[in-house]
């Protein structure tokens, strides 16, 4: 074979063709990818925040609207991470043209990373939508940059190994649905987005204090309004052990070939 | 030098179904090499083994030298792979296909889309670079998978039945195209339901049924052993009944044509001598099957006959 230089430099020409592909196919349905997320956060600010919100008053010292505002930023990332990855690996399986990849050089990590990094890549370019269009109803400030671009990044890198393992596990379109509609939503829902943990009673504060969640959320909020409901430290425990945990779960799977090699 | 070595290659599938039985096979560098089989025999799957697609449960393969369990990634750099199942995104564009395959090779993008062009042009794709792929032909999907095939530029070409529902027109220019890449030095195995197609163009054959090797030689010593031919003469004019010709079975298969089979060592000068004799004349003659096909038959009849009665499949060594 010509043309390369070494293994380490083939392999980083091979990620970055996984990331021009993931890219390619953002772009190319964008109506798909990048325009719904910012209808639907419209609708959310007109309805919770200007409409509900104006009689809910003040949470946790801010604006109800200024409150909801990083948890609707950090759904959208969540929903469209785990959305990309689960919808392009297994589109992949699907239209089998998984196996370009699979009988490449390319290292399975890689693989998998080049797949997650797309999904953080729609996670950002959502989450900046979003968070332009919240502009339009609320003032947001940045009281922590390095929080904010942190947590949004390990969550959304989560989510993404969640769609991978998702997509390499499924058989059918149901089942790249299932988690989404019947685990994630209702976690994201009540992780904190709309209200604050603090409203809730006591048993459903312990149930809360279970869902991971909660602390991504939390710590994305705390970059933005400065405060935060959950240990900022614990957050991050969180994150990053997700992260670590199931990378290297996804990178066992791919090796096993679980779903994709007979 | 092997392209390929494979040693006591072993399949079982979860459900039980044993698909390679140990098989050994050496294809050598530079060689235009046939694997064929009917349905199920495990061709697919072996090829599925060699570019890591399917697991193996027992075995070797080296590609190259380079040991898939322990080399993966050389060895897979040296493969280039035409599946049977079309298995590219059917909503990107052409170009973008084949310069993002080259790119999974660790080719970098300004060389890619040189060959592209290079490559494209050869199959007659260059004027369909900016199409979607689903918006191709039968026959353009196929040639497309070539390109691909060939865009890290692969010692050993595998092209798992890459001419099925073409037509001929296009199925002959991609055999000249498969020619002149092997000349100019691409080790190629191809595995082909056209025998025709494996009789033109492949050196060495391999024959494969029910998980095992049950033929290997080069295609002249296979052909060699051809027992018996069957041809097909059209009649100048019309006979009511099939005429008696000794020492050969001869059917009229309707009042304009009779089917003759000639044994190995029979001519078909003895033919025509009593045809003349009779008053018959030929207008025109050809073989009832392709020759390969003809044998293929057989072997895989008398494969299945042996595999009944326990005894060993029949190997026999390959020609240089």
């Amino acid at each position: 074979m010509s043309g390369v230089a070494s293994r380490a430099a083939a392999d980083w020409v091979g990620f970055k063709t996984i990331l021009i592909r993931e890219f390619g196919r953002i772009v190319r349905i964008w109506a798909q990818t990048i325009l719904p997320p910012a209808v639907t956060s419209t609708l959310y600010f007109v309805i919770f925040g200007s409409l509900i919100g104006r009689r809910v008053g003040q949470v946790g010292g801010h604006d109800y609207m200024q409150f909801i505002a990083p948890g609707l930023i950090m759904m959208t990332v969540i929903q469209n991470s785990y959305g990309n990855v689960v919808s392009s690996f297994f589109g992949a399986k699907f239209g089998k043209h998984v196996e370009e990849l699979l009988v490449s050089p390319l290292p399975n990590w890689l693989i998998v990373l080049g797949y997650v990094t797309g999904g953080v890549i729609r996670g950002f370019l959502v989450g900046t939508v979003v968070t332009i269009v919240s502009l339009f109803f609320t003032r947001l400030g940045f009281a922590h940059v390095a929080v904010v671009v942190s947590s949004a990044f390990l969550t959304s890198f989560v989510f993404s190994l969640g769609g991978f393992i998702n997509a390499m596990f499924a058989k059918n379109f149901d089942q790249i649905s299932w988690f989404p509609t019947f685990v994630l939503t209702p976690l994201t829902y009540l992780g904190g987005v709309f209200y604050s943990v603090k409203m809730l009673p006591g048993w459903a504060l312990a149930a809360s204090r279970g869902n991971p969640i909660l602390y991504m959320v939390g710590a994305f909020r705390y970059g933005f309004l400065g405060t935060s409901e959950v240990s900022l430290r614990f957050a991050y425990v969180i994150m990053i052990g997700a992260a670590v945990g199931m990378f290297t779960l996804a990178v066992v799977l791919m090796n096993r070939g679980a779903g994709i090699r007979e | 030098m092997q392209a390929l070595l494979l040693r006591q290659l072993t399949k079982t599938y979860k459900n039980g179904i044993k698909a390679l039985k140990g098989i050994d096979l050496e294809v050598r560098q530079g060689d235009f090499f046939a694997l064929l089989g009917p349905n199920g025999a495990g061709k697919t799957t072996a090829i599925g083994i060699i570019t890591s697609l399917v697991t193996k449960t027992a075995g070797t393969v080296e590609v190259f030298g380079h040991d898939i369990d322990r080399e993966l990634a050389v060895a897979k750099s040296c493969i280039g792979i035409v599946p049977q199942e079309i298995n590219f995104n059917q909503f990107e564009s052409v170009s973008t296909i084949v310069v993002n395959q080259a790119g999974f090779y660790g080719i970098d993008r300004r060389i890619a889309k040189q060959r592209a062009e290079t490559y494209l042009k050869q199959l007659q794709l260059w004027d369909r670079r900016h199409s979607i792929a689903r918006a191709l032909s039968g026959g353009m999907k196929r040639r497309l998978m070539i390109a691909r095939a060939l865009m890290h530029q692969p010692a050993l070409l595998i092209l798992d039945e890459p001419t099925a529902g073409v037509d001929i027109e296009v199925r002959r220019s991609m055999w000249e195209f498969l020619r002149k890449i092997n000349t100019e030095g691409t080790s190629i195995i191809l595995t082909t339901h056209y025998l025709e197609e494996a009789e033109n163009l492949c050196r060495n054959i391999a024959i494969i049924d029910g998980g095992r090797i049950i033929e290997r030689d080069s295609m002249v010593n296979v052909l060699r052993k051809l027992q018996a031919e069957t041809f097909v003469l059209n009649l100048r004019v019309a006979c009511a009944s099939a005429p008696l010709i000794a020492g050969f079975r001869a059917v009229l298969v309707d009042d304009h044509t009779l089917e003759v089979e000639l044994t190995k060592g029979q001519s078909l000068n003895d033919v025509f001598a009593q045809l003349t004799a009779q008053g018959i004349q030929v207008d025109s003659m050809r073989n009832k099957v392709n020759r390969l096909e003809e044998l293929f038959i057989r072997l895989v009849d008398s494969g299945a006959q042996r595999a009944a009665l326990g005894a060993h499949p029949v190997t026999s060594g390959v020609a240089p």
